[in-house]
């Protein structure tokens, strides 16, 4: 019993990133409204990037920067100090790519109701229907 | 479809707990995310490029070819967003209503007569009109110069803290925005027109593959900023920190131009009369 | 990276985005997307995250909630679901 609590704790970014993730699949596919599918769409989004900061983490490590007493004496900077910029770039690009995604989604929602006057689903595909 | 919904949910939700048994213990150094590439980025970047902020480093040096085609991604979410949403409108409108400054009087102004757009006394209102508050507008007036400084200093520092293009582009965009939702969208219209939105837009795509193609000019590959040194006259490791900052500054205008245009759009449903 | 605050954090950004998609009013999901969004930035930014947190701070809980209220104002605030 101990161990399984041990085990909840050490990991628990990655529970709360499937949790999250779950919620957010969960909104996509059962929701009616069309902008709270995209709330969904984002929540998924936030939640995949939460995962790949947390892979990157390292304990007792700073922040991807290198202070400036550092250089250019030739004081060996160790990998072992700072923390993995590899997943911090990518993930600014996932960043960018969302709100992208959510500018061209919302115009598409207005464009919808401007037409069929609803924005609900069920109701949208038996107008769709006839 | 709840149900469906469920079952659907649980399953995945099940074979990702599953999966995340087993997961290297959180904050490992020797974990396989951390160990094949990015100890040689922590370690050479500054000798390499003489920028300390290892973000800004391998997102415009290293990793250069991603951040273009992210740039030239925002830049088809602005033309989506145009394509989709503009309505120019065919049909004359017989009347157009303005409002006397000074007094408040609503004029009514028939046919083909108006007054022009950048006249002092006179500003033009739809039927949707509501009285601008004075508390926000003087507050929101003097806010947004500040906070367009702020945000050249972001793009400018991004070599040295937290920052860099797209943040500095955003905080530039998001001021314009405030402008627009405290005083009108009209007023905002006159400052940063539609033209020059769009424009700017592709602007900031060419600075940037512009940034690439000069380098093959000068006999390197695209997009790598030591064939710049003979151009700048400086060492090659300084040209890389100079072509960091030319890419920046491009991503920075473009950013900027596709947050303002989205807005513009999508308060107005695409006819560009009143907004929020 | 202090455990509590990690520990708080994450229960209130799994509140935020329970809440985000089952409350009513279209208006109070935007709202409550923003907090999110915010409460996101600063589990990052305790993650030592710096460049990602500034970047999340602008654009989620600024020029998408603002996005998000916008589309709100040209189509309907109420909805059933």
């Amino acid at each position: 019993m101990s161990e399984l609590l041990l085990l909840i704790i050490s990991k628990i970014n990655y529970w709360v990133y499937i949790l999250l993730m779950m919620i957010g699949l969960y909104a996509i596919i059962s929701k009616n409204n069309l902008v709270k599918k995209i709330i969904g769409m984002n929540i998924f989004q936030t939640a995949v990037i939460l995962f790949f900061i947390s892979i990157g983490a390292k304990k007792n490590a700073t922040i991807p920067i290198i202070e400036h007493g550092l250089h250019p004496e030739g004081h060996a900077v160790r990998a072992v100090d700072y923390i993995n910029p590899l997943p911090h770039v990518l993930m600014l690009t996932a960043i960018v790519v969302a709100v992208a995604t959510l500018g061209v989604a919302l115009a598409l929602v207005v464009k919808i109701y401007q037409q069929y006057g609803t924005l609900e689903e069920n109701d949208l595909i038996s107008m769709l229907k006839e | 479809m709840k149900k469906l919904a469920i079952v659907i949910v649980l399953m995945f939700g099940g074979l990702l707990f599953y999966s995340a048994l087993e997961f290297p213990p959180w904050g490992d150094p020797q974990a396989p995310a951390s160990t094949h590439v990015s100890p040689r980025y922590i370690e050479q970047a500054v000798s390499e490029t003489s920028v300390p902020n290892l973000v800004t480093a391998v997102l415009a040096d290293y990793r250069g070819y991603d951040t273009m085609f992210e740039t030239i991604v925002i830049f088809s979410a602005g033309v989506a967003c145009l394509l989709l949403l503009r309505v120019y409108r065919r049909e004359e409108i017989e009347t157009r209503l303005y409002r006397h400054l000074p007094t408040g009087i609503t004029l009514r102004v028939k046919g083909e007569r108006k007054i022009p757009k950048d006249s002092q006394d006179f500003e033009q209102i739809d039927l949707t009109w509501v009285p601008y508050d004075l508390a926000v507008k003087t507050t929101c007036r003097m806010i947004v110069p500040f906070s367009m400084i702020f945000a050249l200093y972001v793009i400018a520092h991004g070599h040295h803290s937290p920052g860099g293009g797209f943040q500095g582009g955003v905080i530039l965009g998001a001021s314009v925005i405030l402008y627009a939702i405290s005083h009108n969208l009209r007023l905002s219209l006159l400052r940063i027109s539609e033209r020059l939105a769009v424009l700017l837009c592709g602007l900031g795509v060419f600075i940037y593959a512009g940034t690439g193609l000069l380098c093959t000019l000068y006999g390197a590959n695209y997009l790598d900023y030591s064939a710049l040194s003979q151009l700048l006259g400086v060492d090659p490791v300084t040209a890389r920190s100079h072509g960091i900052l030319m890419v920046e500054i491009g991503v920075g205008i473009s950013v900027m131009a596709v947050m303002v245009h989205l807005y513009y759009n999508l308060a107005s449903a695409g006819r560009h009369d009143e907004g929020l | 990276m202090i455990w509590q605050i990690e520990l708080i954090v994450l229960i209130i950004v799994v509140i935020c985005g329970l809440a985000a998609i089952s409350i009513k009013d279209l208006l109070g999901a935007a709202v409550l997307f923003g907090a999110y969004s915010f409460m996101m930035c600063l589990l990052w930014a305790i993650m030592g995250a710096v460049d990602v947190a500034f970047t999340e701070a602008t654009v989620g809980a600024g020029v998408s909630t603002v996005l998000f209220v916008a589309a709100v104002f040209r189509t309907t605030r109420r909805t059933r679901d």
